[in-house]
């Protein structure tokens, strides 16, 4: 029996949460709750076999949506996850040169500096995608953070095939992103065939649907008839949209999601 | 299902038009997602340049500004049922990491060269770089043929430049396509303005092409990650490079040829299979409590890597100062890491010829063949046996400075690396059923300088990590073997060759056995040391005579004081410090807990290792 599509990327991501469990310590997840990071969070749970060795880090800026947190909830006591619900600072303190959408979401990059800081993590795995947005398509899989949380992405380390160097200065930190080589279809697929249990706002009601779940202040639904995965997939093959069409802070300036990413945005 | 998809990556000078071609076969082939096009032509405007398709892939904002490409990204694309994922990877000499980087990921190579400037330094060196990574299927582009009037001569002309250095690195180009990226000449549909050219598209090459498949039928080659436990389980884990793992298998962990069988693959949710094959990520269980270590390579008895310390690679080097002999680095290779030693600068490759030269060094960005030695054995692969396994990298400081592929690895001298499956039982057939070599370790000190104790405490920490080992000291021999002897000078030597007999049997027999006996004189010491051949491990326990005359836990110190005991050694007797001890244990200084674990490391290292003789730990 040869490996499929979903096989092969699925066999990567699981190698490649092993040996962050291994070389990087400690190691935190972040979990928002959207479709690629409980795939992500089902994935860890298959590298070890059916629990989640490190904390799961939810960056709360308390703008998700009521369905996010029941989903939060339920999902967390079903899969006895080890939850750290991590407030994030108002927005009040977050850069006023940055624009208004861009501002609310790195609130949550804040957050996470914050996190890192009081708990030293070494390595914090998330679940980006290459195909996402183009500055995530020029990420590493281990990714080096500087220890204010920025991004060097003119000077990054070279990665070579899968020998990933882990090696970093004190007080830096990874990012570790084993679903980077994955697309939003192949996350679909794979939610479908392994049967991940997904925040039901991802399907259509009403004509509505949203494609990519952000916070409630700074993302839109999409017009979709999608009620089930299998139509979200075929919405998917013939659809030439982009995926974070909803978010608002992408699209807010030229270099919106550049800058965000810099400063150490997911 | 969508069939697995294809890599490729563009490679090439920096202004021979790689982000362009990219742009233009999205383009043109309906892989460009609604309003990008339009996004872009808004961008030019504002910025007062001519619109161009490389915009697409030119994500930074430094990109956009100086128009080049930084770093390597990726685009995905169909074609038909295949999709195909492009890896766009800079040109620029100083953003070589970036292109490796790339390439690292790729099955298949678009090289693009220029009409009219034809091969470059870069197009060589990038070629060879291809060659390097280990792409062997390449796809030439030449570019900008609307320069050169779409002429066949121009293009055949760079075709004859190139097509020989590319044989000289072993690569012979599936297709070499004129093309004029801009206008989308040769891209998806057949160019009128070169009606001579009568072979495929860019996109009919691409959707000929293939991924690089792991090899299913060969022999079992894995690296293990790690050991994961689940209650008293110890699950196994790593992805399977190549062949196949099922329940019931004989399996070697190299190096040091530990052998045993899988007990139960496993995974979650269940049920677990009874096979796994290649490119899958497994856990396992085994019917015996081996020592295993994240980095052991797991085969089947029957071809197991090599076992070595001495190797050659091919390296690309990346660090700022030049490569020179001696110079020492780690290296990541598979799962593991080690450190080695620069033995010798075999040869560089001259960049305009593709022709290899003597070297003494390597600068950044060259191409060197380079001997190592390890300070660990390494089970090693080449490149052309198990290229997932024969791929690394190098480390200094905290920074990458090379990546490169085993090219040859030099067996050890010790023949031990190949274990004598269905032989007459031997040391290493033992070792290999243990999971361990055997060994003696001698600890000789004053009285009260603390053998007894650490060597209690070893054979505990020995003995939780599944090493067969036994303690032997005055008590147990005196009493049995030895009841006859007394302590005369010659009785003592007696006894002390008696130990060297025993401990020599033990560590034939495979076990670890540890002597702490005082053994003051070297001429015993050195008895038991012909006794037990390489075996053979001192380990000198010390402390100043003042200190252990301090310590006195059993009054003997005191009574030899009181002239109770003749020739108490320290006091009325001589005691000579070994001359070459294998490890000194300095216990005036050290902590027990620490004594005991600089020792028990010292020992794993010595037994989990292939045998060898006794050595210190220095690379030479």
């Amino acid at each position: 029996m040869t490996m499929d599509l979903l096989d092969e990327l699925e066999a990567r991501s699981v190698a490649i949460l092993r040996e962050a469990y291994f070389r990087v310590s400690p190691l935190c997840m972040l979990w928002s709750m959207g479709k690629d990071s409980t795939a992500l969070l089902w994935l860890a749970r298959k590298a070890f076999f059916g629990s989640v060795p490190f904390p799961v880090v939810l960056l709360d800026t308390g703008m998700e949506l009521p369905e996010v947190y029941e989903f939060r909830d339920a999902i967390a006591q079903e899969w006895n996850l080890e939850l750290h619900n991590e407030d994030c600072p108002p927005e009040s303190e977050i850069d006023p040169t940055l624009p208004p959408a861009t501002r609310a979401a790195a609130r949550k990059t804040a957050g996470l500096r914050a996190l890192v800081e009081r708990h030293g993590y070494r390595g914090v795995i998330a679940g980006i995608r290459r195909d996402e947005q183009a500055t995530r398509a020029k990420e590493r899989v281990f990714s080096p953070r500087a220890a204010d949380g920025s991004w060097d992405v003119v000077r990054q380390p070279p990665e070579l095939w899968d020998v990933y160097h882990t090696e970093i200065p004190d007080g830096a930190h990874l990012r570790i992103h084993p679903l980077l080589h994955w697309t939003e279809t192949d996350i679909w697929r794979y939610t479908q065939r392994e049967n991940i249990p997904i925040v039901p706002l991802y399907l259509a009601r009403n004509g509505k649907r949203y494609r990519s779940l952000g916070e409630k202040n700074i993302t839109v639904p999409i017009d979709s008839d999608a009620a089930t995965i299998d139509e979200i997939i075929a919405e998917l093959v013939s659809t030439k949209s982009p995926e974070r069409a909803g978010r608002i802070m992408d699209h807010e300036s030229e270099d919106a999601f550049e800058r965000l990413r810099t400063g150490g945005y997911m | 299902m969508p069939k697995p998809q294809l890599r490729v990556v563009t490679v090439g000078h920096v202004d021979h038009g790689k982000s362009t071609l990219i742009g233009r076969l999205l383009h043109d082939t309906g892989n460009l997602l609604d309003g990008k096009a339009d996004e872009l032509r808004a961008i030019s405007e504002r910025r007062g340049v001519p619109f161009e398709w490389s915009f697409v892939l030119d994500a930074l904002q430094s990109e956009r500004d100086q128009a080049i490409t930084i770093d390597t990204t990726r685009i995905w694309m169909h074609l038909g049922e295949r999709e195909i994922v492009l890896i766009d990877a800079p040109g620029h000499e100083e953003f070589l990491r970036n292109m490796v980087t790339g390439a690292s990921d790729a099955d298949a190579a678009l090289l693009v060269v220029d009409a009219a400037e034809g091969v470059s330094e870069q197009t060589r060196r990038h070629a060879l770089l291809l060659e390097l990574i280990g792409i062997r299927q390449v796809v030439v582009a030449i570019n900008k043929m609307d320069r050169v009037g779409h002429k066949r001569n121009a293009y055949e002309a760079v075709r004859a430049e190139l097509e020989p250095l590319l044989a000289r690195i072993g690569v012979a180009p599936t297709a070499v396509v004129p093309i004029a990226a801009r206008d989308g000449d040769n891209i998806a549909a057949q160019s009128k303005a070169m009606p001579w050219y009568t072979g495929p598209t860019i996109v009919e090459t691409l959707a000929a092409m293939e991924p690089i498949r792991r090899h299913d039928g060969a022999e079992l080659r894995m690296a293990v990650q790690g050991v994961v436990r689940r209650g008293t389980d110890r699950i196994v884990v790593g992805r399977i490079e190549a062949g196949s793992l099922g329940v019931g298998d004989e399996v070697v962990l190299s190096p040091g040829a530990r052998i045993a069988r899988v007990k139960s693959l496993e995974s979650w949710p269940g049920p677990a299979k009874g096979r796994a094959q290649a490119g899958e990520s497994v856990g396992f269980t085994l019917d015996l409590p081996l020592f295993i270590e994240r980095g052991d390579i797991v085969s089947n008895a029957a071809a197991m890597p090599g076992s070595t310390t001495l190797f050659r690679a091919r390296l690309l080097w990346l660090g700022r100062r030049p490569l020179e002999v001696r110079d020492r680095l780690r290296m990541r290779i598979g799962t593991r890491l080690a450190h080695v030693q620069v033995e010798a600068l075999e040869r560089g490759v001259d960049i305009t010829t593709l022709e290899p030269h003597d070297a003494t060094n390597a600068q950044r960005n060259d191409v060197a063949e380079v001997v190592f030695r390890s300070r660990e054995s390494l089970a090693l692969d080449t490149i052309d046996e198990h290229p997932g396994l024969a791929r690394l990298i190098l480390i200094d400081g905290l920074e990458i400075v090379a990546g490169g592929t085993i090219l040859a690895s030099f067996p050890s001298t010790d023949p031990s690396h190949i274990v004598p499956v269905g032989h007459l039982l031997n040391r290493e057939a033992r070792a290999a059923r243990n999971g361990h070599c055997g060994a003696v370790i001698w600890m000789t000190g004053l009285p009260a300088a603390g053998k007894s104790t650490i060597a209690m405490q070893l054979e505990r920490r020995l003995h939780e990590r599944g090493v067969q080992s036994y303690v032997l000291d005055g008590d147990n021999l005196r009493t049995g073997l030895c009841r006859d002897l007394g302590f005369s000078d010659r009785d003592r030597s007696e006894n002390i060759r008696r130990v060297g007999e025993v401990a020599t049997l033990f560590g034939d027999a495979g076990q670890v056995a540890i002597a702490a006996f005082i053994s003051p004189s070297r001429a015993d010491r050195d008895v038991a040391r012909r006794s037990a051949g390489d075996l053979f491990h001192e380990v000198f326990v010390k402390a100043d005579v003042s200190v252990c005359e301090a310590r006195d836990p059993k009054g003997h110190y005191a009574q030899a004081r009181a002239g109770e005991i003749p020739g108490f050694t320290g006091i009325t007797g001589e005691y000579e410090e070994p001359l070459a001890p294998n490890l000194v244990l300095d216990t005036e200084h050290l902590s027990l807990d620490d004594a005991v674990s600089t020792l028990f490391h010292y020992v794993m290292e010595q037994i989990i290792a292939v045998p060898s003789p006794a050595r210190s730990f220095a690379v030479h």
